[in-house]
């Protein structure tokens, strides 16, 4: 047991199952390393990614906001609602992003200023939310957006990078100084390892809970709308279940469940190792379904194999003292 | 004011009000809706009731563990699908094994989801978030897709739905109304009185006082789970019998109209407060709301906002006003035991 340190981090073991995956990858498939594919590879997910990001600051912060999936499908439900009824399209995005700040802003206050459980009123949320949009749109498929809003959701942009690829990058890039090069990063964290001693050293503990689920369900609705754009359609039912995946690349990040410690490096790696993990069972006829079951195989083994490591080295070191 | 606090506990009030509010709620729809109290209505209540409540007994028992169980739906799903394909394949299997089957399994999954909590130390919430889609992933693989027709079953199966227990009046109360009324009363009894099942609630309430005085706290966890699970596989044979045909997408969400029936039904989901009456009452509420609903034909699409508001509602109104009734209780408790001559002991 005398591994170097920077050997023990979690973030080498997830080096470690990034290079596997894509070795096994690149010798399965000779298309896998194009840059066509591996824009594909992000495009494919990238609405998931980009709410992991800020999944990664709520549960650093010790809460969990389950109702992600249901915002995506709202703020699009909205945006197809109110350019059906004749909105513009700039007007009606602008109405998809505000029903997420609605939402966040519902969630945040239940949360930060009643006290009650992330848990459960986000799962009202996901429950909710996703009532709310069925109402709107009930069981028809909106299509027929102006041609430029579902160019931007498929067609590059920048050189092979489309406009959610350029986005999530920005925002990784964003949310790395944010989280770890600034002093409201460090309230997150101070948040999430103990509330009350934030709150005595005059933290507005509540203001930040609320700022935090506002911009998660902002950010919710903007990948709900990249979503939209990149189907060209809306349904009510339209990303059901992400909250899976979502809160599954995050924890894989290395981000304890109970807050207080994890890192952006770590998401991102995560981000990759999941993304290059589908692509792989894809290559190798893996069904959806499947593929589904591996991802939640894996968002409980990111959480018992560090727990049982930690039990494993204390009974060690119990046994040397 | 003093004799009501000597003899109800606040969560009393809260079931009691509850039990107002559905009064009050068939008493309104009954004006809306012509030919409302008939017994039709009282059997479609009834009859999807029955398989919510035996689930959110379960849930009940980990929700006081200050557990989540989100795992119930595809566990519902999985035995029903299973039972069906066995029942289907096998004629001759009698209506005992069959119910077996689908607790066993039930069983089964339940201990997973337990080990890996009360053994494992995973919170609930990433084990069951896993589960649910590891159980439903399962369930499409070993399907093939395939469904399981009504048809393909034994006739007891089919008529199982329209057995009736006892006729009272005009109304007949179904066979599995009432297994999950008994159920209940099993529960509620169980909780109320025995040692071994009043653990859950001194584990809920504080666990960290609960593994000081030496209660086998993982134990305690591992077995709510496995109960859940148990409760789960008998609710999916119910389904089975219910709805005849199974599809991969059976009890798709239902962990969530669980969850909501143990919350509205007053089940602290902080643990350790909240009981097995209740969440039936719970049931009871979601169900009237919706096929009230249906009956007034307000479109389906407004079923699940109203369900999340419900939800928020039953938690937010918890937080409020139940803490303020347990402070106003526990002041006048120290005033009895502080004022000597007031009677509080005998």
């Amino acid at each position: 047991m005398t591994l170097p340190p920077i050997l023990r981090r979690w973030e080498a073991l997830l080096l470690l199952m990034l290079v596997v995956i894509a070795g096994l990858n690149i010798v399965y498939s000779p298309f896998y390393l194009g840059v066509g594919n591996i824009v594909n590879l992000f495009q494919l997910s990238i609405e998931k990614i980009i709410v992991a990001l800020m999944m990664t600051l709520i549960i650093i912060n010790g809460e969990i906001d389950l109702s992600v999936a249901s915002v995506m499908g709202l703020s699009s439900c909205v945006t197809a609602y109110t350019f059906h009824a004749g909105w513009p399209m700039g007007w009606a995005l602008t109405a998809g992003l505000a029903s997420g700040a609605v939402a966040g802003a519902i969630n945040g206050f239940w949360i930060a200023y009643v006290g009650l459980p992330s848990l459960a009123v986000t799962l009202a949320g996901l429950i909710g939310y996703r009532g709310v949009a069925r109402i709107l749109v009930e069981d028809r498929a909106y299509g027929g957006f102006p041609e430029w809003f579902n160019q931007l959701g498929q067609q590059p942009l920048l050189g092979p990078l489309t406009f959610s690829i350029i986005i999530f990058l920005a925002m990784f890039v964003f949310m790395a100084v944010v989280l770890h090069r600034s002093a409201a990063g460090r309230l997150v964290y101070v948040m999430g390892n103990n509330v009350q001693a934030a709150r005595y050293s005059g933290v507005r503990v509540k203001r930040v809970k609320l700022l935090l689920f506002v911009a998660s369900g902002v950010v919710a609705a903007l990948a709900g709308l990249l979503y939209s754009a990149r189907l060209g359609s809306v349904r009510g039912d339209m990303a059901v279940g992400f909250e899976l995946d979502v809160i599954t690349i995050v924890l894989l990040g290395g981000v304890s469940i109970f807050g207080g410690s994890g890192n952006l490096l770590g998401v991102g790696l995560s981000i990759l190792v999941i993304l290059n993990l589908r692509n792989g069972m894809g290559l190798a006829d893996i069904t959806g379904n499947t593929q589904t079951s591996v991802i939640g195989a894996l968002l409980i083994l990111s959480v018992l194999v560090p727990n049982m490591a930690r039990g494993l080295h204390s009974k060690l070191q119990g046994r040397e003292t | 004011m003093r004799w009501l606090q000597r003899h109800i506990r606040p969560e009393q009030i809260r079931e009691f009000s509850l039990l107002l509010l559905i009064v009050a709620a068939v008493l309104i729809f009954g004006s809306m809706i012509d030919g409302y109290y008939t017994s039709r209505t009282f059997n479609r209540i009834a009859s999807s009731v029955a398989i919510i409540t035996v689930v959110a007994v379960g849930q009940t028992l980990v929700v006081l563990t200050r557990n989540i169980d989100l795992a119930v739906g595809s566990i519902v799903g999985c035995t029903a699908y299973f039972t069906g394909a066995q029942l289907a394949a096998h004629h001759g299997l009698p209506p005992v094994v069959a119910v077996l089957i689908a607790m066993a399994l039930g069983c089964a999954m339940g201990a997973i989801n337990g080990a890996l909590v009360a053994y494992g130390r995973v919170p609930s919430i990433i084990v069951t978030l896993g589960s649910l889609a590891i159980y439903r992933g399962i369930l499409i693989d070993y399907s093939g897709a395939r469904t399981v027709t009504t048809d393909s079953l034994p006739k007891w199966l089919i008529d199982l739905p329209r057995l009736n227990f006892i006729t009272i009046g005009d109304l007949d109360i179904r066979a599995m109304f009432a297994l999950a009324v008994g159920i209940v009363v099993l529960f509620q009894i169980g909780t109320s009185f025995l040692n071994v099942a009043r653990r859950f609630y001194a584990m809920g309430s504080n666990p960290d006082a609960a593994e000081l005085i030496g209660m086998p706290t993982r134990q305690i966890v591992f077995s709510a789970f496995v109960l859940s699970g148990t409760l789960s596989g008998l609710a999916g044979f119910m389904f089975l019998a219910r709805f005849g045909n199974i599809t991969v997408e059976a009890a798709r969400g239902m962990e969530l109209q669980v969850v909501a029936a143990v919350v509205v039904g007053g089940v602290n989901i902080f643990g350790g407060s909240g009981t097995v009456f209740g969440a039936m009452l719970g049931a009871i509420m979601i169900a009237i709301l919706e096929q009230s609903l249906f009956r007034l034909q307000i479109s389906e699409f407004w079923r699940d906002a109203i369900l999340g508001l419900l939800i928020l509602m039953a938690v937010a109104s918890d937080a409020v006003i139940l803490n303020r009734l347990r402070a106003i209780w526990s002041r006048t408790e120290l005033k009895l035991v502080t004022r000597p001559g007031t009677g509080a002991a005998p």
